[in-house]
């Protein structure tokens, strides 16, 4: 019978003549592509393009190209569908990938355009006047009493544990486990110097990590890893993790590979086990069940902040005003296009609803019900520029996750083969050879670079729409035009088209 | 306000607090601010509901409670030792790290969810979803030893330690409900008594018990009858059967890449 059925995706071309036989590639290459008898040889069918070889070779003598290998055109049948078909009739199973949604939905943050101020009402030049970044999370309470003392003013009101962030922006939760201790160092570190948080995912906190709390969101997910009272109360504010973008509605499995000592041990796990997250969490049936362990989280941290992470499904405002009332301070709206260190492919792509619409119609509902000041909003799961982060911003977001941008500043080539655990840029693995490549240092300036870079941008953004305050452009939908979206979505979106 | 009163009878430094009609908020506080002070037995009057009763403490103290605890006693719990004299609620030892808890009459569904060490022991029934996602780590292995019978989805998705079922007093009824160890892919459940294999999950197999496991048996037994009261006269270690899953990967040829 005929072997795999499956044609290569990339060829890597070796140019010979350039080659110097310093076998960099073959060690670079976490995929084993590369191997060496007299010369290079290179096995194209796993090359996944991550182009570490490429970036490695010190003579730029190799090139990875799409395999040009023509298929008959069908416009139902595309090559992808042909493959998944003669991957699943070989090994049976469910495809898995990493990464956030690569299907070509409508992506609604490209439809949407900003204001800005001209000759009346002028714009703002961010470097000649102080232009406000700060933001604070968790509930506000719904008024304020201020008494007169002495000359001054006091705050009669008692409100609740706040979080304050330098920038709306924060590192989204990536477990330790899917990525490797050097991302969450890196993380932390970065967090530290922008005076923002990082979040832990499912997998617990390595110890390591316990002095930068001050900038750690933990996570409580369905499987527990790693959850207990020491742990709870390192971080800022405590997550529970209902939902990802990636694979709403399901669980995850974190293979036994990936388990090695140092997982094991943050995880508390044995060592080779499949880590098994439940798709729910079995003591929440309802929003009752949510309130109690809301309120069991908060009674073993002395009060501070808990936030619940929902994946954006179709029902999604109802049950954002369900996570409020159940006493969250902190909503964190995952969208589908989220990243993932594996799910189903078929989860990833086809579950959920796209971030910017269900942002808004949380952001509307929470207001219309009176009770917008019980949360701060978090908006997930397809930020890719400080475009998008205002733009999330002006929906009703208080402030943006990212995860997926934050891998790339690290290296990250979007190869998709996070579930594999052979990263070669040691993000998305847990070989120690792997690992070691992502200097924690250099991870941190990357994160920091960029996070900078686009809060530069955002003033100007913020300038250009003449306000001097973050503050001022939250909600603020009548800054947003709408281009090229139906009338529906432009509706839904509450926003006005173009020209109006 | 609850009324305090020092107690003599126990070389502990203890003290009686009233807890009726005391908001829960309030006496979990109170409760955290006398630990504070030193106290290392906190006696309990008059609960009647309140949650989180030991929630996310950390000290080796000892919490006696008179009347019916709330849901979500002893979550996060890493140390103290709880004894209910009375029936507990939902999500007992929830997501709890050690100490002991022990409820001398029945306790309700969500017991030992993703609980990680320490024991639980209940001398009479436990409800729906008892010691699921159990896991042990290193020398810390969970416990949960109860005395009557239990509901569907005892043991699922358990990844370690160990679930005991007694079915003293059983009558009629049923031992157990249905989903036995659904997705068990580690530690070990004791059932005394039979089970059919429609109850069970289809990632475990019912073992006879091993020599080790007779040992660790007897000495469980022994402890939760000295800590409950319960009369295990009448129990033979030949009455049980051990369950256990047959893979620590159970869905390891789920997908294709
Ligand atoms: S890294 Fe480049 S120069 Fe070195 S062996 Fe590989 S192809 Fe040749
Ligand atoms: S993290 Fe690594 S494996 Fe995952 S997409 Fe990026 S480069 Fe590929």
């Amino acid at each position: 019978m005929a072997g795999n059925m499956v044609t290569s995706e990339f060829l890597v071309q070796v140019d010979h003549e350039r080659c110097r036989k310093c076998k960099r590639c073959t060690l670079n290459c976490g995929f084993g592509v590369f191997d060496f008898k007299d010369r290079v040889t290179a096995d194209t069918s796993k090359c996944v393009a991550c182009h570490r070889c490429v970036v490695f070779c010190p003579e730029e003598a190799i090139t990875v190209a799409r395999n040009p290998l023509a298929f008959r055109e069908h416009s139902s049948w595309d090559v992808d569908r042909r493959k998944a078909i003669w991957k699943q009739a070989q090994d049976s199973g469910m495809l898995l990938t990493g990464m956030g949604n690569d299907l070509p939905w409508l992506n609604v943050f490209d439809h949407l355009l900003i204001d800005a101020c001209q000759v009346t009402n002028p714009s703002i030049d961010p470097l000649r006047e102080p232009m406000e970044l700060r933001t604070y999370l968790g509930r506000r309470p719904d008024r304020v009493e201020v008494e007169r003392s002495d000359g001054g003013f006091k705050l009669d009101t008692e409100v609740g544990n706040i979080i304050k962030l330098d920038i709306p922006i924060m590192f989204s939760g990536m477990s330790y486990g899917s990525v490797s201790i050097n991302v969450h160092k890196s993380l932390a570190l970065a967090a530290q110097r922008l005076g923002t948080v990082m979040n832990t995912g499912e997998g617990g906190l390595h110890e390591e990590l316990y002095p930068y709390g001050d900038h750690i969101i933990v996570q409580c997910a369905s499987g527990r890893f790693g959850v207990h009272s020491e742990y709870l109360n390192k971080g800022v504010a405590v997550e529970i993790k209902v939902g990802q973008g990636a694979k709403p509605g399901i669980g995850g499995h974190l293979p036994g590979e990936k388990i090695g000592r140092e997982v094991s041990s943050t995880r508390m796990i044995p060592v080779g086990t499949d880590a098994l997250s439940p798709a729910p969490h079995h003591d929440i049936y309802s929003i009752e069940d949510l309130r109690q362990l809301i309120y069991a989280l908060k009674e073993a941290t002395g009060y501070k902040p808990v936030s619940v992470k929902i994946a954006t499904v179709h029902n999604v405002a109802a049950i954002a005003s369900g996570i409020a009332r159940a006493g969250a301070d902190i909503i964190y709206l995952d969208g589908f296009r989220g990243g993932t260190g594996a799910s189903p492919a078929v989860v990833r792509d086809h579950v959920g609803i796209p971030l910017e619409i269900a942002l808004a119609v949380v952001d509307q509902q929470l207001r219309s019900e009176g009770i917008r000041n019980w949360v701060s909003i978090i908006a997930a799961g397809g930020i890719r520029s400080s475009a998008d982060v205002a733009k999330a911003i002006a929906l009703g977001a208080d402030a943006v996750g990212v995860g997926t941008a934050a891998l790339i500043a690290l290296g990250c080539r979007l190869c998709q083969k996070c579930y594999t655990g052979n990263c070669s840029w040691g993000i998305a693995t847990q070989r120690p050879e792997l690992v070691g490549r992502l200097d924690p240092d250099w991870g941190a300036e990357r994160l920091v670079n960029l996070i900078n870079a686009w809060s530069l941008e955002l003033k100007e953004i913020l300038g250009a729409l003449g306000v001097n305050a973050v503050e001022s452009l939250r909600g603020n939908r009548e800054r947003l035009r709408s281009l090229g979206l139906d009338e529906m979505t432009t509706e839904i979106l509450d926003v006005k088209p173009a020209g109006r | 306000m609850p009324r305090a009163a020092t107690n003599d009878r126990t070389e502990l430094k203890s003290i009686t607090l009233d807890a009726g009609g005391v908001y829960y908020k309030d006496l979990n506080s109170q409760v955290r601010g006398l630990i504070d002070e030193g106290y290392e037995e906190i006696v309990l009057q008059g609960v009647n509901g309140q949650r989180y009763i030991g929630d996310g403490l950390t000290q080796k103290v000892k919490i006696i409670i008179e009347g019916v605890p709330g849901n979500d006693l002893g979550a996060f719990m890493d140390g103290p030792t709880v004894i209910v004299n009375d029936n507990a609620q939902d999500g007992v030892g929830n997501t709890m790290n050690s100490g002991k808890i022990v409820v001398k009459g029945h306790a309700g569904d969500v017991l030992g969810y993703g609980m990680r060490g320490g024991r639980v022991f209940v001398l009479g029934d436990v409800g729906y979803r008892i010691g699921i996602h159990m896991k042990s780590f290193k020398d810390q292995v969970p416990v949960i030893v109860a005395g009557g019978r239990a509901g569907d989805f005892f043991g699922e998705y358990m990844a370690g330690g160990v679930l005991v079922l007694l079915g003293l007093e059983l009558g009629d009824s049923p031992l157990v409900g249905s989903y036995v160890g659904t997705g068990m892919h580690g530690g070990a459940i004791f059932l005394r008594g039979e089970v059919c294999d429609h109850q069970l999950g289809s990632e475990v197999r019912v073992y006879p018990l091993e020599e080790e496991d007779r040992c660790q048996l007897e000495g469980l037994l022994a402890e939760f009858a000295e800590d409950t009261g319960a009369d295990l006269s009448g129990v033979s270690l030949d009455d049980f059967v051990k369950l256990q899953p047959f893979s620590h990967r159970p869905y390891g040829n789920m997908y294709c890449y």
